[in-house]
């Protein structure tokens, strides 16, 4: 046992070094610092990632704390078919979706538009200038997103709110209580903090285009518009056929806390997404095995998803992500 | 990312369509700077304007009465003051933590040699597209006793997995003959990651810094989660208590105070929560920036 354990002394531990099959205990004592140091990450993994996992196992339950994981009785199906047959599946999804649909047709395009105008912009510092300002609502939490919302918005002093009551003459509109305004919010907020920061990807893509085709271009006659038309953009179509798959990916996942912050009583038909039900009904009203049970319906989706898109990147000759 | 002075890729056009295109691009690029700083400089403005400026006047980027009896009152108040200083430690110290687990963890893994390997980094893979989610994750949390302690809001977001691989990647660039050289001179693992591998990253500890601060500063969803007591908010919950329409009954916590700015309240306390942010900018601009790029970039 004994010379089992001892390190080979003719091979030192080297990066070089491609031990083909090194008993377990060997390699453990050989490598004892770097298992050493995996061991704190490892530990958080399995807390706070897969002891969570095995927590799914709580949608097959009746699922009560004092009983645990083990003493709560099994109900097989029971709450998907809750999930399947009642009244929050459909609207769930419709909301979700809904809110997918705009997003892909109100915000995925703005960052391209913008980029594709801040290439066109001849002076540099200006451009700069423009930059700098419309990549800092990247940074700010969603909190102060919904809190200038709503300075601005209010029904009683909201600045916006006085204008549009000025301009239309109309009655004063409760924009952040009425759920048809909930979902125009939701874009106008995804608007405002994403699209300059979205231009990083696709500016990046234009930096990257070859001078001398524009040169090319200009020596075929081609003025600014066909440049743009038969250059530019041919350029950054890989980049947006990227970022549409990998949005296409994350179709299920709208930001839980711009929805939840968004979210009032008067508003909860039209703004419940999956993952605001789950907290509203799992954490705050203590439903957890119904909670678990859709929560684990929409990762199972989000992992179809996202390998869907994955093959779906590979079938169009992109990179997928794995 | 900023892209460098490269010339314009339009060479200079005289043509009457074309200047008209560039003066309408200036003043719709121009129009979208503003719709994105004036909510801002309006709060800024509004957080030294008394009660009744806000609600009398519509929009204002200097207040005709320049007070700071709204901060005057959010610095006596010890309920704002100990969201403040509470979002600065858990801050700072979260920081620290996800900073040396992320970095202690992303070195053996950026060992190609070490046995077992694979096998975890295809468990942090996996956590990337899957995961228990809310409830299961709650549980945990209360489970081990960590419902409504400053932990919560650190622990579970301890190591992004995200930039755990990024890290990783990096410290699989660098050149391997410095290491070499501190093992021979009889440096175990745990001493050249010390003493050669992390003082040659400082620039992407500085980074990684930054990402993990904005985001224990920005984060709503964890105290939400794991936080009731009132006294232990964060200035993010701190924020969304403050100004909504059901504000009333934080509003009340707090209402003890002979004058009260509910009004200049709203502003200020969005004013507080984006300070630090906005100190930063400049970095995090140039940080991130790289960490998008980097991110574009495929395992």
């Amino acid at each position: 046992m004994a010379t089992d354990l001892a390190p080979p002394a003719t091979k030192p531990a080297s990066p070089g070094d491609r031990p083909g099959r090194v008993p377990i205990r060997a390699a453990l004592l050989r490598y004892r610092w770097l298992y050493l140091m995996l061991v704190p990450g490892l530990v958080y993994f399995a807390l706070f990632k897969y002891l969570p996992m095995y927590g799914l196992t709580i949608a097959f339950q009746d699922f009560v704390p004092f009983l645990g994981y083990s003493g709560s009785p099994w109900v097989g199906f029971k709450h998907f078919e809750d999930l399947f047959t009642g009244p929050d599946f459909g609207r769930l999804l419709f909301n979700t979706l809904f809110l997918a649909l705009l997003t892909a047709v109100f915000v995925f395009p703005a960052p391209i538009v913008v980029a594709l105008l801040l290439n066109e912009l001849r002076v540099a510092v200006l451009k700069r200038f423009v930059q700098s300002l419309i990549y800092i609502p990247h940074f700010l939490s969603w909190t102060i997103v919904f809190s200038l919302t709503y300075l601005l918005f209010a029904v009683d002093f909201g600045v916006v709110a006085g204008w549009i009551h000025g301009l239309t003459g109309g009655p004063r509109v409760d924009y952040m209580a009425r759920p048809e305004w909930f979902r125009p919010l939701v874009i106008l907020q995804l608007l405002w903090k994403t699209s300059g920061w979205g231009t990083i990807i696709y500016l990046a893509a234009l930096a990257g285009v070859d001078r001398n085709l524009y040169e090319a271009a200009r020596m075929d006659g081609a003025g600014r518009w066909r440049q743009f038309w038969h250059v530019t953009l041919p350029a950054i179509r890989p980049t947006i056929v990227v970022m549409a798959i990998l949005t296409s990916g994350n179709l299920l996942d709208q930001s839980f806390e711009q929805i939840w912050l968004l979210t009032n009583s008067l508003n909860r038909s039209v703004a419940d997404v999956f993952d605001t039900f789950v907290y509203y009904v799992g954490v705050q009203q203590g439903g957890y095995s119904y909670a678990t049970a859709v929560g684990l319906f929409k990762g199972v989706a989000g992992v179809i998803l996202i390998f869907g898109s994955n093959w779906l990147a590979k079938r169009l000759g992109q990179r997928g992500l794995f | 990312m900023r892209t460098t002075a490269k010339p314009s890729a339009v060479k200079h056009y005289s043509s009457p369509g074309s200047r008209v295109f560039d003066t309408l691009n200036v003043i719709v690029l121009g129009g979208l700077a503003l719709i994105t700083v004036l909510p801002l400089l309006y709060v800024l403005a509004g957080s030294f304007a008394t009660e009744g400026e806000i609600r009398a006047r519509p929009f204002f980027l200097w207040p005709e009465n320049f007070v700071t009896s709204t901060y005057a009152f959010i610095f006596a108040n010890d309920t704002l003051l100990r969201a403040m200083i509470t979002t600065v430690v858990v801050t700072a110290v979260g920081t620290v933590l996800q900073v040396t687990l992320t970095f202690t963890m992303a070195y053996p893994l950026a060992k190609r040699y070490l046995p077992g390997r694979t096998l975890v980094l295809n468990l942090v893979i996996f956590t990337l597209v899957f995961g228990g989610g809310i409830v299961p994750t709650y549980l945990v949390v209360r489970d081990l006793g960590l419902l409504d302690s400053y932990w919560a809001l650190i622990l579970p977001l301890a190591i992004n997995p995200f930039y755990l691989i990024i890290v990783k990647s990096f410290f699989q660039e660098l050149p391997q003959a410095l290491e070499e050289a501190a093992r021979i001179d009889g440096c175990n693992e745990m001493g050249v990651f010390l003493k050669i591998v992390l003082p040659l990253s400082k620039p992407i500890i500085a980074t990684f810094s930054l990402f993990y601060a904005v985001g224990i500063w920005n984060d709503y969803m964890s105290p939400l989660l794991y936080i009731n007591d009132n006294q232990k908010w964060t200035l993010q919950v701190l924020v969304r208590q403050l100004t909504s329409p059901d504000a009333a009954n934080a509003i009340g916590a707090l209402d003890s105070a002979a004058f009260f700015p509910a009004q200049g309240l709203k502003f200020a306390v969005v004013v507080i929560a984006t300070l630090p942010i906005l100190c930063f900018y400049p970095f995090l601009q140039k940080h991130f920036a790289k960490g998008v790029l980097i991110g574009s970039v495929k395992e």
